[in-house]
């Protein structure tokens, strides 16, 4: 399957990492265990907005949505004792140790449901328009879960007691959950990975360069932008579940439009088309809130001035997010031995 | 589902045409920008939010007890700001004078906070502690207007000179900067102006309503619509009759042509972005004594005037108008029939003319 050395040893070189910081995360502190769970939850879903940005070329302004839909699923499903059935069905998946699969396979099937209802109004626009009506869907959930205060609690949010258990594994305490969420995370990644090198990820690496000649060649282009977008959004869902179960408490902020941008950033931030770039952007942006945080309140202000600065200072050099700057260093002057076409 | 009356009918239509207008200072702002530059301003609703706190804090100076001195402190602070800047890339290269400047931001700082215990950093954006002013009249309304106008347009041409001209066609790079943008405004006015959620005051012949055959009218919702329709004849002539209009929309048409028929397109696509920014605040300050002003508003606003040009189509007037007055009318009559899936009633109109012509109705691709 890895045919190319190179990408081989990239392969290798980034499970290495992933090990490493299995091995190195139990003995940082509390703070840092929790800030690398978060990073890697927001990896999840800053990976997912790769597939549909760096790999499809669509710029989805508006992926909280079904990482919002999944994230209040989760919430709902744990906590509302007066929906029986599906409070009742919670408890008895959670006796059998099966509480985590029923959590995900409604949250799943939910965002699922979503991305597809949504994805079937978005597809057809085309650049802007697609890019608008995505946040205009996404300010729907946000609404949704900000005025439907009969099932989301409103502003107040919903306070989640507890984490399920994973065969009757605890995963109350921080190292479990971490191992639970790197996990997840890895399986996320492989399977990304591997749709992304499918013959159908390839397809849409085509979409993105040449939609025309696509068509020509006699590929459906929008049930491929489809799809595309149903598997990121089911990602994302992945990772607002995980949001649920890290956080414990999901509100409206959560997913309001600085979370999509957010990952937009992280995407364009690590480098688009690289999965694991979003993953480092992931990093960078998680791990500055944190540390911002301690001593200034503004956050939404820092973020805005580095988006402006990072964004700028890229397109001034030419760089395509830091995993361009690696590239960049490491082939100064390639040659191009074939003219372009 | 309720049913209406048909005096229900014809209020719920003036308040949909009212709300309507004020889409439509939104939009249309939103729609020209794109129409002319390509540009989709995330940034714009702040513009929006941005203008109602500074009507705000105006009508504090002059009707409140307010002090103009933390502006007049603040002002004199970044044009230190500038010339120092100046100064430093006179003799050395601009990233050193950035870094310089840092340098000398984060001494100064830490000075600040040690000796005088005091932030460098409320120098630039002083905290305004406004409060709600009970008393309000038309000139000193037009005088908010004025002064916010400005005020907003100066920022968006600053956006548009030092940032989103050295962008190019870069629709992500776009979207992240003006987003960038959006949040700093958003936070900054949070930060000066603080959290709570202010209602501009209408002033005094139009806070009344007027009773017409039995029906009690709003008359600010009529001083509204008046307004848009004044500044969408103003647009509609100025971009369709006069000479500037017709510079403009040769630099649309073709900018290379534009300029080597003499044409600097650069003072163009500028005075376009400030343009749109001067609606939008427009906008903002009109709709502050509707909508109220508070965080968040910009972000709530930004889906309708989406709405509104996804339906019109971007870079057409006439669609923004009747983008306005379909979401408007939408809305109003949604929230009444259908409270709980009023969102939904927006957006479903708005798929199925998607569905017909991915474009909007007038767009232009």
């Amino acid at each position: 399957m890895l045919e190319n050395l190179a990408e081989k040893r990239r392969v290798l070189i980034v499970l290495g990492v992933f090990v490493a910081l299995g091995v190195i995360t139990p003995f940082l502190d509390l703070f840092m265990q929790s800030l690398v769970t978060e990073i890697l939850v927001f990896g999840i879903l800053a990976m997912s907005l790769d597939l549909l940005l760096g790999f499809t070329g669509l710029a989805s302004l508006g992926h909280a949505a079904y990482f919002g839909v999944a994230s209040y699923t989760t919430a709902i499903i744990m906590t509302k004792e007066d929906w029986t059935w599906t409070f009742a069905a919670f408890q008895w998946a959670d006796s059998l140790g099966l509480g985590l699969f029923y959590i995900f396979i409604f949250a799943l099937i939910v965002a699922t449901a979503f991305a597809a209802f949504f994805g079937f109004l978005a597809i057809r626009a085309v650049g802007v328009y697609f890019l608008m009506i995505t946040l205009s869907l996404a300010m729907v959930i946000w609404g949704l879960a900000y005025r439907w205060s009969a099932v989301t609690e409103g502003d107040n949010g919903i306070n989640v007691l507890g984490r399920p258990s994973l065969f009757g594994l605890s995963l109350e305490s921080e190292m479990p959950f971490f191992y639970f969420t790197l996990a997840v995370f890895l399986i996320c990644l492989g399977l990304m990975y591997m749709f992304v090198r499918s013959p159908f990820g390839k397809t849409l690496v085509g979409i993105r360069e040449r939609e025309e000649r696509m068509q020509m060649l006699g590929y459906n282009i929008w049930l491929h932008k489809y799809l595309a977008f149903i598997i990121a959004g089911v990602f994302s869902g992945v990772a607002g579940v995980m949001w649920t179960l890290f956080n414990l408490f999901v509100s409206p902020p959560d997913i309001e439009l600085i979370t999509s941008a957010e990952a937009l950033f992280m995407v364009a931030l690590g480098g688009p088309a690289t999965l694991i770039g979003p993953v480092i952007g992931s990093a960078i942006i998680r791990s500055l809130q944190q540390f911002i945080s301690i001593y200034v309140e503004r956050w939404p202000l820092i973020l805005g001035a580095i988006y402006i600065i990072t964004i700028m200072l890229g397109r001034l050099y030419g760089v395509e997010g830091i995993l361009g700057l690696f590239s960049k260093f490491r082939k100064p002057a390639a040659p191009s031995e074939t003219p372009e076409g | 589902m309720t049913t209406l009356s048909f005096a229900n009918i014809l209020v719920l239509s003036y308040n949909s045409l009212s709300y309507a207008a004020i889409l439509f200072l939104l939009a249309s702002g939103l729609s020209l920008i794109f129409g002319v530059m390509r540009i989709v301003n995330l940034a714009h609703a702040a513009f929006f939010l941005f203008a109602g706190y500074l009507a705000l804090e105006f009508y504090n100076i002059i009707f409140g007890s307010l002090s103009l001195m933390p502006r007049i402190i603040q002002l004199v602070s970044w044009a230190l700001l500038y010339f120092a800047w100046r100064g430093l890339t006179l003799y050395i290269a601009p990233k050193h004078a950035a870094l310089a400047l840092l340098l000398a931001y984060i001494v100064m700082e830490v000075l600040c906070s040690l000796i005088w215990s005091f932030r460098f950093f409320e120098l630039f954006f002083p905290h305004v502690p406004v409060k709600p002013v009970d008393r309000i009249n038309f000139p000193g309304m037009m005088a908010a207007i004025v002064v916010a106008l400005t005020i907003a347009a100066l920022c968006g041409m600053f956006i548009e000179r030092f940032f989103l001209r050295l962008l190019g066609q870069d629709t992500l790079a776009q979207v992240l900067v003006t987003i960038g943008f959006a949040f700093i405004l958003q936070d900054g006015s949070l930060y000066t102006w603080g959290g709570d959620n202010f209602m501009l005051k209408q002033p005094w012949p139009l806070n009344f309503s007027a009773v017409v055959g039995g029906l009690s009218l709003p008359q600010y919702r009529g001083f509204m619509i008046v307004i848009a329709v004044v500044v969408a004849a103003a647009l509609f002539l100025g971009i369709e009759r006069t000479r500037l209009g017709a510079i403009m929309r040769a630099a649309v048409d073709d900018p290379e042509m534009a300029r080597g028929i003499g044409i600097n397109t650069n003072v163009v696509q500028m005075s376009i972005f400030a343009i749109g920014a001067l609606l939008a605040a427009t906008g903002g300050v009109v709709g502050g004594a509707f909508f109220g002003v508070y965080p968040g508003l910009d972000f709530e606003i930004l889906p309708y005037a989406f709405a509104v040009v996804i339906i019109g189509g971007l870079g057409s007037l006439g669609g923004a108008v009747l983008g306005s007055i379909v979401v408007g009318f939408i809305e109003n009559f949604g929230t009444a029939l259908f409270p709980e899936l009023s969102y939904f009633a927006l957006f479903a109109p708005m798929a199925i003319i998607l569905a017909i012509k991915p474009t909007g109705l007038f767009g232009k691709g």
